[in-house]
């Protein structure tokens, strides 16, 4: 095909990662495990492998088995969770890493943006790193030089170019750094998750900037957490998970495998094991017992969490509510509000926690769950472990969805007596206020 | 424009231990990155100092009065061919500090540029090669230092002097080999860090910069040649002392040689490893 820009195929890289298993001990197991590691470093170096500080060595793969082919001109949004492989994708399209297997064809000049201001030098002015950061970017001096009064335009900052940027507020400096990688004209371009600097202002000239590139008839892969620019943006997406193209198709189906591998997540990743109290699986209820990842607003809110204890008196079970911003938003802890303890009886329980109901604004929640030991020293503990939606909040039946994405908070609160309106005596209020 | 036309044409194929036959063209493609580089070192270097440039002037002449009085006045060495010692130590000197500057910025350059290595593509090759243009202005400034020396020492350099450009780039080469090989080295193990000064300390010793090499006994005088700094700073004070201390030929081809050697291993070594520099740094 002679339009093909890019080809992928059975891309993978592998990475060697250590990890430290014990954290203390007493001293002379420290000393030689010490000694054990300058010999296997000492070795490492010998065979001329490179270092890994650690433990134990264990392979990742971070991408694996990846086919894609992307045409002339197509603007494509990469999606999916941190840790998914999608900047490690776009290091090895941008040349910067090598793929451990399988190869990629690319046809054009191609210039990546993984971070902007790559390069910037604290010392030089901002009109010095403008030619800088360019020429990183690959720009020749030519273009800088073309472009200088556009990109000094859109950085909006004509008063500081000649200040060394190490004087510039942290926005100052996104600005400009971003106002050189906006004018980046190649082909071929590959975007990270640069959007997320400066105001609201700014981001939004950005995004427009962003899509009058991709409406340049060049090929674009731009990698977000932002579903909404993504959206935006393109119109085809590819969703990676654990390393894996999980989804490649148009984006609104893109993104609703997202959100739905967002939610299914929480079952498939390794929860790790505590000491003594082990958190096993945990899922939401709904009205009929049944596990679900809805919940209705006003309701009790049974959540059902499988424990394994070794019976180890005094352990408690809590739970942290956190909406989707992942903020906290409300806790509870068996032993500290309810003085109850996990089974002093080592073996598996099932524990249903029924929660007062709640009107939670209409979007995504998730909890957190830990065993802790005497009240506060934590045991095991799982982030993100039970993920739910909450589709339409209208208490009392109102034709309106109070949703989490107004940004007036996540619960509607509700009124324990009716709502009056006394009216004040007019010279009563009158003494009132200047008293 | 054709240029661009030429490399929208050109298709990249990347795959595990894949040769990049390109690789020299695209370090030539990448030369204004290189100018941009050293630029940023040279306009970066002097920046909150007080006497800035001056530094290049004092380091040099300071050293060049410590050896003079330690080596010619205290230890009372013989100079070369009746030249006055203090321009006989500088003749040394001016290689020698170019070249254990250019080995010094250029081994720590990558890993100090780490940023750009992870962040972007472009042939590594480039960082260590701009590190040396800080070097040479040093090594500028220095001459101005040299021609004050042979005024006030009323020495005439002979035709000589006229190949003093091949034996700075023979410093370069010199130094540039080793530094990538401590590159490449120090991107993987940070020990080579601790070398790298450790070997410039000693470096100066072993070569004849404080002395003449005329001091070394004749049986010993090939194998002494095996550093390559050797040969390069008997070229310097032929050049400079004009032709007064003649150069040992075939101790001078050896330097030559062992120079070639690094050189061919450093940038092979270098290209071995920088593949995977950004997944190391």
């Amino acid at each position: 095909m002679p339009d093909t820009v890019i080809r992928a195929e059975g891309l993978g890289k592998r990475y060697l990662i250590g990890h430290r298993v014990h954290r203390e001990g007493i001293f002379g197991e420290v000393v030689m495990r010490g000694a054990r590691n300058v010999w296997r470093k000492g070795i490492d170096l010998l065979r001329g492998q490179s270092v890994i500080e650690g433990d134990v060595i264990e392979e990742f793969w971070a991408l694996r088995d990846v086919n894609f082919t992307i045409r002339q001109g197509e603007v494509i949004g990469v999606i999916g969770h941190n840790g998914a492989g999608k900047t490690t994708l776009l290091k090895i399209l941008s040349r910067i890493v090598e793929p451990t297997e399988g190869r990629v064809e690319i046809t054009g000049r191609v210039a990546s943006l993984l971070e902007v201001g790559t390069g910037f030098h604290p010392e030089l002015t901002g009109r010095e790193n403008i030619f800088l950061n360019g020429a990183i970017l690959g720009m020749s001096q030519r273009e800088v030089r073309a472009r200088m009064d556009e990109i000094i335009d859109f950085s909006g900052i004509e008063k500081f170019l000649d200040t060394p940027v190490k004087r510039y507020s942290v926005g100052m400096y996104a600005r400009l750094a971003f106002a050189v990688a906006a004018h980046l004209e190649t082909e071929v371009l590959f975007v990270d998750e640069v959007l997320a600097v400066g105001d609201a202002e700014f981001q939004a000239r950005c995004l427009n900037r962003m899509s009058k590139v991709a409406n340049a008839g060049r090929t674009v892969l731009f990698v977000s957490h932002n579903m909404a620019a993504v959206s935006a943006l393109t119109r085809r997406a590819l969703v990676f998970r654990g390393g894996a193209l999980s989804f490649d198709g148009p984006i609104q189906d893109a993104v609703a495998h997202y959100a739905e591998s967002l939610s299914r997540m929480s079952v498939e990743r390794d929860w790790g094991r505590g000491t003594n109290a082990t958190l096993l699986e945990a899922s939401i209820l709904n009205a009929d017992g049944h596990p679900s990842d809805r919940y209705e607003p006003g309701t009790p809110l049974r959540l059902r969490v499988v424990i394994e204890t070794t019976g180890m008196p005094g352990m408690s079970l809590d739970v942290v509510l956190r909406d989707e911003h992942n903020l906290p938003i409300a806790y509870y802890s068996s032993s500290i509000f309810s003085a109850i303890s996990l089974p002093s009886v080592g073996g598996r329980y099932v524990c249903t926690l029924a929660l007062a109901p709640y009107f939670l604004a209409s979007g995504q929640y998730c909890f957190d769950l830990m065993t802790n030991y005497n009240k506060y020293h934590g045991d095991h503990r799982v982030d993100n472990a039970v993920r739910f939606t909450v589709e339409l909040c209208s208490p009392g039946g109102i034709p309106f969805d109070f949703s989490q994405s107004l940004g007036q908070g996540t619960q509607a609160m509700r009124l324990s007596a009716p709502l009056l309106f006394e009216p004040v005596p007019e010279s009563a209020g009158g003494e009132a206020l200047r008293g | 424009m054709s240029t661009s036309q030429a490399e929208s044409a050109r298709r990249l194929v990347l795959e595990a231990g894949g040769t990049d036959r390109q690789y020299w063209l695209d370090l030539w493609r990448y030369r204004e990155l290189f100018f941009i580089l050293a630029w940023r070192d040279v306009a970066v270097r002097y920046k909150q100092t007080v006497i800035g440039i001056a530094w290049a002037f004092l380091r040099p002449f300071l050293t060049m009065v410590v050896f003079t009085v330690v080596f010619g006045r205290i230890a009372k060495l013989p100079s070369e061919a009746g030249a006055p010692y203090a321009v006989m130590v500088f003749a040394g000197l001016l290689p020698w500090t170019l070249f254990s500057s250019v080995l010094g910025d250029a081994a720590a350059s990558v890993v100090g540029n780490g940023q750009l290595v992870s962040k972007v593509y472009f042939p590594r090759m480039v960082i260590p090669l701009a590190t040396m243009v800080v070097a040479l202005i040093d090594f500028l400034v220095s001459l101005v230092i040299l021609a004050a020396l042979m005024l006030w020492y009323a020495v005439i350099p002979g035709w000589q002097i006229l190949l003093l450009p091949v034996f700075v780039v023979l410093t370069l080469l010199a130094a540039l080999g080793p530094a990538m090989w401590l590159a490449a080295m120090i991107v993987k193990f940070r020990d080579f860090r601790f070398v790298v000064p450790f070997v410039i300390q000693v470096g100066l010793y072993v070569s004849p910069v404080g002395f003449s090499a005329t001091l070394v006994p004749e049986e010993w005088k090939l194998l002494y040649n095996l550093n390559p700094l050797v040969g390069i700073i008997d070229g310097f004070r032929w050049c400079i002392l004009g032709g007064d201390s003649p150069i040992y030929l075939p101790g001078f081809a050896l330097s030559m040689a062992v120079l070639g050697v690094l050189l061919w291993w450093g940038t092979r070594s270098f290209r071995r490893t920088e593949r995977s520099f950004a997944d190391l740094i």
